[in-house]
């Protein structure tokens, strides 16, 4: 392994390719051709750095010195000032505001620990971090049963949104006789707000695959598939990839490392429609049909894909397993609570300085993400509310800005962690255009399969339509909490389910808001 | 007709999904028509009213013809907080027309749709493979602009 004096990651995400990543990159390796600093100085492409709306982003080692928004005309400055003679270029640096006492947080990551460090789109650079080894150790030295176990042990819980234990899910699959199993990664990221399962396929693929591969193994099923929304164009690029050079590493296809088991993984590309992240609209998808969920039981874990147990997993949750692996479950519990162990990747943005993601312990408070991860609300406005969870999610008033966010802990004042988006919102806010903005999404989301969800939404979007244009009556407020009630208690699956707590917390935190504009 | 894209599947109701993203692909218009719906239903061996279903449940086929550049702006909530509707004004009135319709040039057909999961950016809208995010008038008519001289 060859040693450098120093390292610069280039960002290489959505964003920064459209900045024109790609010919900062090949500028910058021909200027340190020219200045003789190619053994010197090495560049690595790395996945989102984390920064969002600072164009193309290089982050420079030892110092991590991050420069923003950098053109091709400031290639030259930073290699002669910076890399030759050793003076950071400060105009470009980013503003020490933002960075000055900024944490990645990487001590206490999981899924993201390689994210923005390593090359996503080189297999060894993932296996020169310990990548494959937890492959390896589960087929060669553990027994299906015991990985289930370990991982049921570790507490981990589905980062869907749901929050089911994955061990426990798995358990109802792995004892099952057939011939044939399936899993199935949920990558149909469609929660608004919600970009995390993109930045861990983008930044760090062959952790999902991994993740993958064992999660295969634990419950017998040698064909698996990820589902990714058909507007992930860059994750799909990269997973294809991966799996590609997991083949060629001899990780999958037959008879992996001589163990004689065999698997295959094949991605799946949806088409636009937000109900195909419920599972078993997800797997009706998967089989060429309209993504409409099914009845259950039977669960997928049973009959799910063409009728064989299938296990759904979401793209966090199994980007978990490695380490789990590893490390062992003992040492996953002592991240998150008591009764939620581990991590979550949050998205945060709207009214706050840095939007961006972040990755902590379970049971971090909301004001500690919007705060120290977010920047805290921007243009020195006030904090008026945080939508958690995305759509589906609850508007959280300042109230609760102190509640350890769990999955357990959030129920008790009626809310839930979901997806992990956090969208905040500053006083400038009006609650009844954000509740509009939320109906709306569900409006025209809802498949059409079941009456509550497909006639509640038009009612819901009708009362809400009468109150934004200021012809709203205070009893329409609880009756859209009385609709939206009735269609948790009578839809078909969650997306005709989730709207009692958005409305509910809209219109219990916010009421002035409500009745303003029936003046 | 489409042949190459046959080669790449198996004539199984489980690739119905990726067969017609690539048919509309390949058009140079963007869409998927009667003619290739009865087409793919022989290929498959699936009705053509199976074939109608799917395409009209999912938002990112069309079964009309589009412009040569598809933008779809989002309206899903954290870019409705940034200011989508404002920006769907600025559009309208920047290409001339009206929702879900194709300028007269035939370039650019303007529609809305969901979270596209870059909304550290919002407000963010996609041209064909591409997401603009942090939009704003000037920005706007910069892209349409280098879009309409063909440098996209």
């Amino acid at each position: 392994m060859k040693f450098y004096r120093m390292t610069v990651l280039i960002g290489i995400d959505d964003q920064s390719l459209k900045a024109g990543a790609r010919e900062i990159e090949a500028l910058l390796n021909q200027e340190l051709n020219r200045s003789q600093l190619t053994d010197e100085v090495n560049v690595l492409e790395a996945g989102s750095l984390g920064f969002f709306g600072t164009g193309v982003t290089l982050m420079v080692y030892p110092g991590q010195v991050t420069y923003v928004n950098v053109k091709l005309e400031d290639i030259p400055e930073i290699v002669e000032e910076h890399f030759l003679k050793g003076r950071q270029v400060s105009r470009l640096t980013m503003k020490p505001s933002l960075t000055r006492g900024y944490d990645f947080n990487y001590r206490r990551r999981i899924v993201l620990d390689n994210s923005g460090l390593i090359n996503p789109e080189d297999i060894e650079e993932y296996i020169g971090t310990g990548g494959y080894e937890a492959w390896e150790k589960a087929l060669l030295e553990m027994k299906p049963g015991e990985i289930v176990e370990e991982v049921k042990q570790s507490g981990l819980r589905g980062r869907g949104g749901a929050g089911f234990p994955t061990g426990l899910k798995w358990s109802f699959t792995a004892p099952l006789e057939a011939d044939q199993k399936y899993f199935v990664i949920n990558a149909d990221e469609g929660e608004p707000g919600t970009f995390k399962d993109r930045l861990i396929m983008e930044g760090d693929p062959h952790k999902l695959l991994e993740g993958l591969m064992i999660s295969c193994y634990a419950v017998g099923a040698t064909k698996a598939y990820i589902y990714i929304r058909g507007e992930y164009s860059l994750c799909i690029e990269r997973l294809r990839q991966a799996i590609e050079q997991a083949h060629e590493y001899g990780l999958l296809g037959k008879n992996i490392f001589d163990s004689g088991f065999n698997l295959d993984i094949e991605i799946k590309v949806g088409a636009g429609a937000y109900v195909c992240g419920e599972e078993t609209a997800l797997i009706e998808s998967m089989e060429g049909k309209r993504g409409q969920p099914r009845s259950k039981p039977p669960f997928p874990g049973v009959k799910g894909a063409w009728q064989k147990p299938t296990v759904v997993n979401n793209v966090e949750t199994i980007a978990n397993i490695p380490a789990i692996l590893r490390n062992g479950a003992e040492w996953f519990q002592g991240f998150g609570t008591d009764k939620c162990t581990g991590t979550k990747v949050y998205t945060i943005l709207g009214d706050v300085m840095m939007p961006g993601l972040c990755e902590v312990d379970m049971g971090t408070t909301l004001r500690t993400i919007i705060e120290q991860y977010g920047g805290g609300v921007k243009n020195n406005r006030k904090f008026k509310a945080a939508l958690v969870g995305g759509a589906a999610g609850v508007f959280l008033p300042n109230s609760l800005l102190d509640v350890k966010m769990d999955y357990n802990n959030l129920r008790e004042y009626s809310a839930v962690l979901g997806s992990g988006a956090i969208l905040v919102m500053n006083e400038d806010a009006d609650m009844v255009d954000m509740l509009w903005s939320v109906i709306r999404f569900f409006r025209h989301e809802s498949c059409g399969k079941c009456t509550p969800c497909a006639k509640g939404n038009e009612l819901l979007f009708e009362i809400i339509n009468e109150v934004r244009q200021g012809r709203g009556r205070e009893e329409d407020l609880q009756e859209m909490v009385r609709i939206s009630e009735a269609m948790q208690q009578t839809s078909f699956c969650a997306l005709g389910q989730s709207l009692l707590m958005p409305i509910k917390s809209a219109v219990d935190n916010f009421r002035q808001d409500f009745l303003k504009r029936m003046k | 007709m489409y042949e190459e894209i046959y080669i790449k599947y198996s004539p199984e109701q489980e690739n119905l999904i990726s067969i017609l993203h690539d048919i509309q692909d390949s058009h140079p218009q963007h869409y998927i028509s009667e003619e290739a719906i009865r087409e793919v239903s022989e290929y498959l061996r699936i009705p053509v009213s199976h074939i109608q279903g799917v395409l009209t449940f999912y938002t990112m086929y069309s079964t009309r013809p589009r412009g040569k550049y598809i933008i779809r702006l989002c309206e899903s909530p954290p870019c409705f907080l940034a200011g989508s509707e404002k920006i769907l004004a600025i559009l309208l009135r920047v290409l001339g027309v009206k929702l879900g319709e194709t300028t007269g040039d035939g370039l650019f057909t303007l529609e809305l749709c969901a979270c596209l999961g870059v909304c550290g950016n919002a407000p963010v809208m996609m041209i064909s493979d591409t997401v603009y995010g942090d939009l704003n008038e000037e920005k706007i008519i910069s892209i349409i602009e280098k879009y309409q001289g063909g440098q996209a």
